[in-house]
């Protein structure tokens, strides 16, 4: 860990590692609070593997493939959307095939382009050390919008999330909404697949916002706890990593799966004693 | 044909889910300040017709008026307690926070849906809860209420928008009798000021409280509610429902 500290002080590599480490944090607490309440995991696991057909196209194409990225998020994030809307009864297959074409997409593309093709593991598996300075900037921007649209349209998220039918009633456009949350998590998804890679994305996504909901009680506080343990596995992932020389995605993913699987059992004992609390006290 | 100040009008109303027919030729006319029960077996389409007044649903045939307009405009203007809430009860969220929902829509300008609650929607939550005796249940979270106390807190979500309409769907299902009483006391002095139609499978107990109970079995049928009586019940459900002499000691 020492030797973490004064490797940071040197090397601008891990400097940029750590703040896009922290940059991810704060879209997984807000947005993955979303996904978690909401129950859209499988939804959100199909945009982030799925944007590997974009990743590839702008690869083979010459284009960045952060833009690649984003633009294959959204766009698959409003066909999952438009599928969930309307074969709601077929959901899951073709949710399912979506996540699969699209991986299918991107590695043909991957293959077909010349010399790129040793780095299909880093789109898999993130490489947060590899992240060029210049995408720090597109992250912070890519946060910014996610912060924003949050604060404008809090009460509206919270009620399609909360319960679609009274949304309708009381005239908001559950459907706009329910897309556009989806939208914002394809954003998110963007913003970690810099740090962990597509395949890793759906525990950082989730992780943080599911064990603050063991602990606390609101939106508004789960958005801030999940986010400070974003920040935390993001920054010891990184940390406990570095010496020993282990991928760092991985590493963050194992942080916040352990903390999870210690929150859930903690929350089983304490809700146990809470209940032979209250027997004994009857 | 209808009054034009009626609270909702429904005229030859017919609507299937698919084949299956669930009303046929419906008239029905809710008067201003009329506390109306809406009676009759299960699957007899109590459910479809409120969907069909709050905008919900669209009828096949028919007309459905609210408030002299069609029921998507009339929306906001309606408090709506559905019989299952269309939320999990493990949803991180407080009771003030869920009877502030009740707001949307309200509002002025771009404050109407940008940004966070208003102090007016603050002050009208709190306000609403005191007017359901849950005040001291606002910072709760919203699943370690009992039967009762979500009973209330969805009453005061539908309050809190100012409705002149109040629609509740078997409001007293989940709770037990002691507390139905209650929620109809507070229904019967919101009456005071606002229309109220109440869906129940129980015509012997609303009977006590309502103005006119309407039946509804696929057709409708209306009566005052000193007339419901063994035959009414009868023709109702189609089947003698044994009938029992209730004696509440209050």
């Amino acid at each position: 860990m020492n030797e973490f500290i004064t490797a940071l002080g040197h090397h601008a590599f891990l400097q940029t590692a750590l703040a896009a480490g922290l940059l991810a944090a704060l879209g997984c607490g807000v947005i993955g609070t979303f996904v978690v309440v909401k129950r859209i995991t499988f939804l959100a696991g199909g945009i982030a593997h799925s944007v590997l057909g974009g990743m590839g196209a702008a690869l083979y194409f010459g284009l960045d493939p952060l833009g690649g990225a984003l633009g294959a998020a959204l766009v698959s994030a409003l066909l999952i959307g438009w599928v969930r809307l309307r074969w709601s009864a077929q959901e899951d297959t073709l949710i399912g095939a979506l996540w699969a074409i699209g991986m299918a997409v991107g590695i043909l593309f991957i293959a077909k382009t010349p010399g790129y093709t040793g780095d299909l593991m880093s789109y898999l598996f993130g490489n947060i050390l590899l992240v060029p300075a210049q995408d720090l900037w597109v992250m912070a921007a890519l946060d910014a919008l996610l912060l924003a649209v949050v604060w404008a349209c809090y009460r509206q998220f919270l009620a399609v999330s909360f319960d679609e039918e009274l949304a309708a009633l009381r005239g908001v456009p559950v459907t706009f909404f329910y897309l556009l949350l989806l939208c914002l998590v394809a954003v998110t998804v963007v913003l970690l697949i810099q740090v962990v890679g597509l395949i890793l994305v759906i525990a950082l996504l989730t992780l943080p916002a599911a064990i603050a909901g063991h602990w606390v009680h609101t939106l508004g506080r789960i958005m801030l706890l999940a986010t400070l343990l974003g920040a935390v596995f993001t920054s010891a992932g990184l940390a406990l990593a570095y010496a020993p020389d282990l991928p760092a995605g991985p590493t963050m993913i194992l942080l916040a799966g352990g903390a999870y699987v210690a929150s859930a059992l903690a929350m089983g004992l304490v809700q146990r004693r809470r209940a032979r609390r209250r027997a004994v006290g009857d | 044909m209808s009054a034009p100040d009626a609270a909702v009008t429904l005229a030859g109303v017919s609507f299937s889910y698919g084949d299956a027919p669930v009303l046929e030729g419906v008239d029905l006319e809710v008067a201003q300040g009329e506390f109306l029960g809406l009676v009759g077996p299960n699957a007899g389409g109590k459910s479809t017709l409120l969907k069909l007044i709050l905008g919900l649903l669209e009828p096949q045939a028919g007309q459905v008026l609210v408030l002299g307009r069609p029921p998507s405009e009339a929306r906001r203007l309606l408090g709506y307690v559905p019989q299952y809430p269309g939320f999990p009860r493990d949803f991180p969220i407080t009771v003030e926070q869920v009877v502030l929902m009740g707001r949307l829509g309200l509002g002025t300008g771009w404050r109407r849906w940008v940004g966070g609650w208003s102090a007016a929607d603050r002050t009208a939550a709190r306000a609403a809860l005191v007017e359901v005796q849950a005040a001291d249940l606002a910072q709760r979270q919203i699943g370690t209420l009992s039967g009762g106390q979500l009973q209330r807190v969805l009453v005061a979500r539908a309050l809190v928008g100012e409705p002149r309409l109040l629609i509740l769907d078997e409001p007293t299902a989940n709770i037990d009798q002691r507390m139905e009483g209650e929620i109809f006391d507070l229904l019967r002095v919101l009456n005071a000021r606002l229309t109220i139609l109440v869906v129940s499978h129980d015509v012997g107990f609303i009977s006590a409280y309502v103005g006119r109970v309407a039946c509804l079995n696929r057709t409708l049928v209306c009566h005052t509610t000193e007339a419901i009586d063994g035959q009414v019940i009868h023709d109702l459900y189609r089947e003698d429902v044994r009938r029992v002499a209730h004696r509440h000691t209050h």
